[in-house]
């Protein structure tokens, strides 16, 4: 890859801040690096499937298609496996699961809780250009 | 036939584009409540911006179950930009541009251009002028949203579709019962 198309992390940054201002109408100074999508910009499930449509579009390059699969970037379906979750709490085999799809995800603060409707809460600005800085370097 | 808010398609490149009219009249109800005369007022019936947001999101909703056959049911999820620099009077002609501009198993994002055709004889009776652009994001709907239990029938294409492709010359695409 030419050195001209490796973005910096304040590039991604930069392009994440845009993607998530128009997805969301949200204002620049909202978007900060611990701001949560749902809790503080008040993203709803579909605006997921925005953001997904928008971040393709944007790292896309001719040579390289940015592509995110279901499930990749934010959690899905978490409750259609029951081993995965039980009575709304995630199982240890569920949490294992996030860790090892989601490295982009920082759970530490969610080994008490377990909430399963909290998952979306703990994806922020932060863990999204993390997921494009990792997917980016291949 | 109700909640049809497309007269005809006239366009359809596969999985693409696709173009939709709709001919307004003054015989169409609401018109006539949007808006009523009063305060001194004349009556001023114009189309309301929803109506034009909901006949683009049938002209795209198309373009996006025709891409698998009207087999998922597609629903409209977001309007992601609407923007109209014109109004739409009774007499005239509405006509949707959808392009496709991503399709997946999650769902679907369009873009599109609502143009009108003037009424009377003036300089640009007869052509079309762009009148506002809208953008949507469709969503695949599965067999449960946010846990909500989804009918098993396609309730999104219904038998009036079949009318519609009908009249478009597009009878292979015809809904599968």
């Amino acid at each position: 890859m030419p050195e001209s198309v490796v973005m910096t992390r304040e590039e991604i940054y930069s392009n994440v801040r845009e993607v998530l201002e128009e997805a969301l109408g949200v204002d620049e100074d909202e978007v900060t690096l611990d701001a949560s999508l749902t809790a503080d910009l008040q993203a709803e499930s579909i605006d997921f499937l925005d953001i997904v449509f928008r971040l393709e579009k944007t790292f896309s390059t001719p040579d390289r298609a940015f592509k995110v699969e279901p499930g990749e970037l934010f959690p899905e379906n978490l409750l259609e496996n029951p081993e995965w979750v039980v009575d709304a709490k995630l199982t240890d085999a569920g949490m294992n699961m996030l860790h090892e799809r989601m490295p982009h995800v920082d759970f530490s603060r969610f080994q008490e809780d377990r909430d399963v409707e909290k998952v979306a809460e703990l994806i922020t600005v932060k863990s999204i250009i993390d997921f494009v800085e990792r997917k980016l370097a291949g | 036939m109700r909640w049809l808010w497309i007269d005809q398609i006239i366009e359809l490149e596969p999985r693409k584009r696709l173009v939709a009219i709709k001919n307004v009249s003054l015989a169409e109800e609401y018109l006539h409540d949007h808006f009523p005369p009063g305060d001194g007022r004349e009556a001023l019936p114009v189309v309301p911006a929803s109506l034009l947001i909901e006949g683009m999101a049938q002209t795209a909703g198309i373009l996006v179950g025709s891409a698998s056959n009207f087999s998922h049911k597609v629903i409209l999820a977001k309007i992601v930009t609407a923007r109209f620099d014109h109004e739409v009077f009774p007499g005239q002609t509405v006509r949707y541009e959808a392009r496709l501009e991503r399709l997946d198993s999650a769902g679907a994002s369009t873009t599109g251009t609502v143009s009108y055709r003037p009424s009377g004889s003036g300089a640009s009776a007869g052509s079309w002028l762009e009148l506002g652009s809208v953008s949507l994001l469709f969503s695949h709907v599965g067999k449960s949203l946010s846990g909500l239990a989804v009918p098993e029938h396609n309730f999104v294409f219904g038998e009036h579709l079949n009318v519609l492709l009908q009249t478009a010359g597009l009878e292979d695409l015809k809904l599968k019962k």
